[in-house]
């Protein structure tokens, strides 16, 4: 399983640098997307990964650690809030920019 | 008094919320309402200084969960310091922003309380962890507020910096993941331990934990290669916006001296002073980048933002220094730089305002209204900032020089120190030369006389610079203290967590 997991975030967080790298707004807020998910997966493997343990302190069981996962939700919250900035943020410059380059030059870049 | 120290997020919490439903009302209103929050903060942030200023620390466990199991906000001299700069700086910004700035959007006030609450509650906050979640506060309202007033060079620039610290935000989890995974806890404190006691083959996984956290401290920072961003977005931020953002590149440096301070100091074992090793030659060379900045700015925003790095480059050179003597001066600059940037970024407004269609570019332009008044001002703050005598900039310099006399490090800090005041000193003498004396024609129609309060609030700001001289002795001794707290990280760890768990077990 650690190893299809790992494989997983790898090719999630690969494939979101690459399209972060990008040169227009969209592929970049995907890539961004993308990047969020893998971290996020990330943050819940670093509690180590088990499969049918309990979630709470038990009696004698061993238990998942709780801290990774109300990590992880905080993080997706704010990943949620972000990304919908970024979008609106991207649509915004692409309206009043003219083109949805990421570095769209403006008519104020030529003035001495 | 117990609660006292949550004080500085409540406040702003509470007026930011206040002011969200107050969307409608009557601008007259929010600015009442977000004015007395203002001015409310600074002696809850004085009570704060004072009671840090004995040297004891002070920690809050949030909600009883005693460290390291809940959140633990904690105040020592340098927290206090920056709590109280902050609402020092916050209060004049927003007096500055009300004359003009926050007629642009429903929401200035609010967004303005929220970055406030992020920046103070980072600067308390004892947790790796919700360090992150304050930075993401302070993001998101720097987002509103960057964007603030609109226009097609702030929607480009907006866009630059929230890309960059999306990424920052997703490195900054993977570090604190990779700290967690390691060693199973997000305390500041009880990460200081556990790195004390790290097994040799783990050693790695943390540093590049610790590597990947400078990065994201470092963007914030503004240090070399992750400045870029920094030029535009304060160039092309709203004047009072940029003047509070003089403080943001702080708290990544406040971060770095904080969690790597702690983490990797002098009882980190195998890690001790990894870290600086990597900082040294990086902070040296973003002055050189910063100083190449300042003589290549065609405005005169930009000249202040190049102006920014070179402070970051000179505090962050201090920081990997290592040696006490100097970093009480490296303190004391970091006051004063912050001030005397963000004074400027108010000058550079007020001044581009009487130039017509020139703005702030460094060409010559129609003569300004009042040419001897802010000719004098601009004189006073070029001279603080360039660090000549009698001014703050000065005997921080002097002090930093004089502390690393004789060490291995002084030629190479004392050099680029030197070189980067003497070009800020000719660029400054350019600009100034370039919009005061040199005009394209002689009439100055079109222009008003500069606002009395906006003047007035950059006067209070370039005020700063005198009475840092004027108090030099007792301010530097306060940073004196300041900097032997920092470096005494045991005393941290002992006051977070008085039973160490891993002694227990």
């Amino acid at each position: 399983m650690e190893l299809l997991y790992a494989t997983v975030v790898a090719i999630l967080a690969g494939s979101g640098l690459y399209l972060i790298l990008r040169a227009r707004s969209f592929p970049v807020v995907m890539g961004l997307l993308m990047f969020s998910y893998a971290v996020n997966l990330f943050l819940v493997a670093m509690g180590r990964l088990h499969t049918g343990k309990p979630a709470i302190i038990a009696e004698g069981a061993q238990y998942t650690d709780p801290l990774p996962q109300a990590l992880v939700l905080t993080a997706i919250v704010i990943g949620f809030a972000m990304i919908s900035f970024i979008t609106v943020l991207a649509l915004r410059a692409r309206s009043e920019l003219g083109n949805d380059h990421v570095d769209a030059r403006s008519d104020e870049d030529q003035q001495p | 008094m117990q609660h006292w120290i949550t004080l500085p997020i409540m406040l702003p919490l509470c007026t930011g919320v206040a002011l969200i439903f107050m969307a409608r009302a009557h601008l007259d209103a929010k600015r009442a309402v977000s004015l007395i929050s203002a001015l409310l903060s600074i002696p809850v942030t004085a009570v704060l200084l004072i009671q840090a200023g004995a040297g004891e620390y002070q920690v809050y466990a949030v909600g009883n969960w005693q460290p390291p199991y809940g959140i633990a906000l904690v105040l020592d001299r340098f927290a206090a310091m920056m709590l109280m700069m902050t609402s020092i700086l916050g209060l004049l910004a927003l007096l500055y922003g009300i004359r003009s700035d926050d007629k642009g959007g429903r929401n200035y006030h609010a967004l303005f309380h929220f970055q406030l609450m992020g920046l103070q509650g980072a600067f308390l906050t004892g947790d790796l962890f919700n360090l992150f979640v304050f930075f993401e506060i302070t993001l998101i309202s720097s987002y509103g507020l960057l964007m603030h007033g609109a226009g097609p060079e702030r929607t480009r620039a907006s866009l630059h910096y929230v890309i960059l610290n999306l990424a920052g935000s997703a490195l900054f989890l993977i570090g604190v993941g990779t700290l967690y995974g390691v060693l199973g806890t997000l305390n500041l404190a009880d990460l200081a331990i556990r790195i004390s006691e790290v097994a040799p083959e783990d050693a790695p996984l943390v540093l590049a934990a610790g590597l990947i956290l400078l990065v994201v401290f470092g963007l914030k920072a503004a240090m070399l290669p992750l400045y870029f961003w920094l030029p535009n977005a304060y160039s092309s931020a709203s004047p009072s916006v940029a003047s509070l953002f003089a403080i943001m590149t702080k708290l990544g440096i406040y971060s770095i001296l904080r969690v790597h301070g702690l983490l990797f100091g002098p009882e980190a074992g195998v890690l001790e002073n990894a870290i600086s090793t990597w900082l040294w030659p990086i902070a040296l060379l973003t002055m050189i980048f910063g100083a190449i900045g300042v003589l290549g700015a065609r405005t005169l925003k930009r000249v202040v933002s190049y102006l920014v790095i070179v402070s970051v480059g000179t505090v962050l050179a201090i920081v990997a220094t290592d040696d006490l003597a100097t970093w009480s001066g490296g303190l004391y600059y970091l006051i004063h730089s912050t001030f005397i940037t963000a004074a400027l970024f108010l000058l550079a407004d007020i001044i581009s305002n009487q130039r017509g269609q020139a703005k702030d570019y460094l060409k010559p332009a129609q003569p300004l209204r009042q040419p001897r008044l802010l000719g004098s001002i601009f004189f006073i703050a070029a001279v603080s900032v360039a660090g000549l005598p009698p001014l703050s900039g000065f005997i921080s310099k002097a002090s930093i020089l004089q502390a690393s006399a004789g060490s291995s490090f002084a030629p190479a800090l004392w050099l680029i120190l030197l070189a980067a005041g003497l070009i800020t000193l000719v660029s400054m003498s350019r600009a100034g030369s370039t919009i005061f004396w040199s005009h394209s024609d002689d009439s100055n129609e079109g222009t008003r006389r500069a606002d009395k309060t906006k003047l007035g609030v950059a006067l209070l700001l370039l005020l700063v610079s005198p009475l840092m001289t004027v108090y030099g002795e007792a301010l530097l001794s306060y940073c004196q203290a300041t900097a032997e707290q920092l470096r005494d990280t045991s005393g941290y760890i002992d006051a977070v967590m008085p039973i160490r768990l891993s002694e227990e077990l």
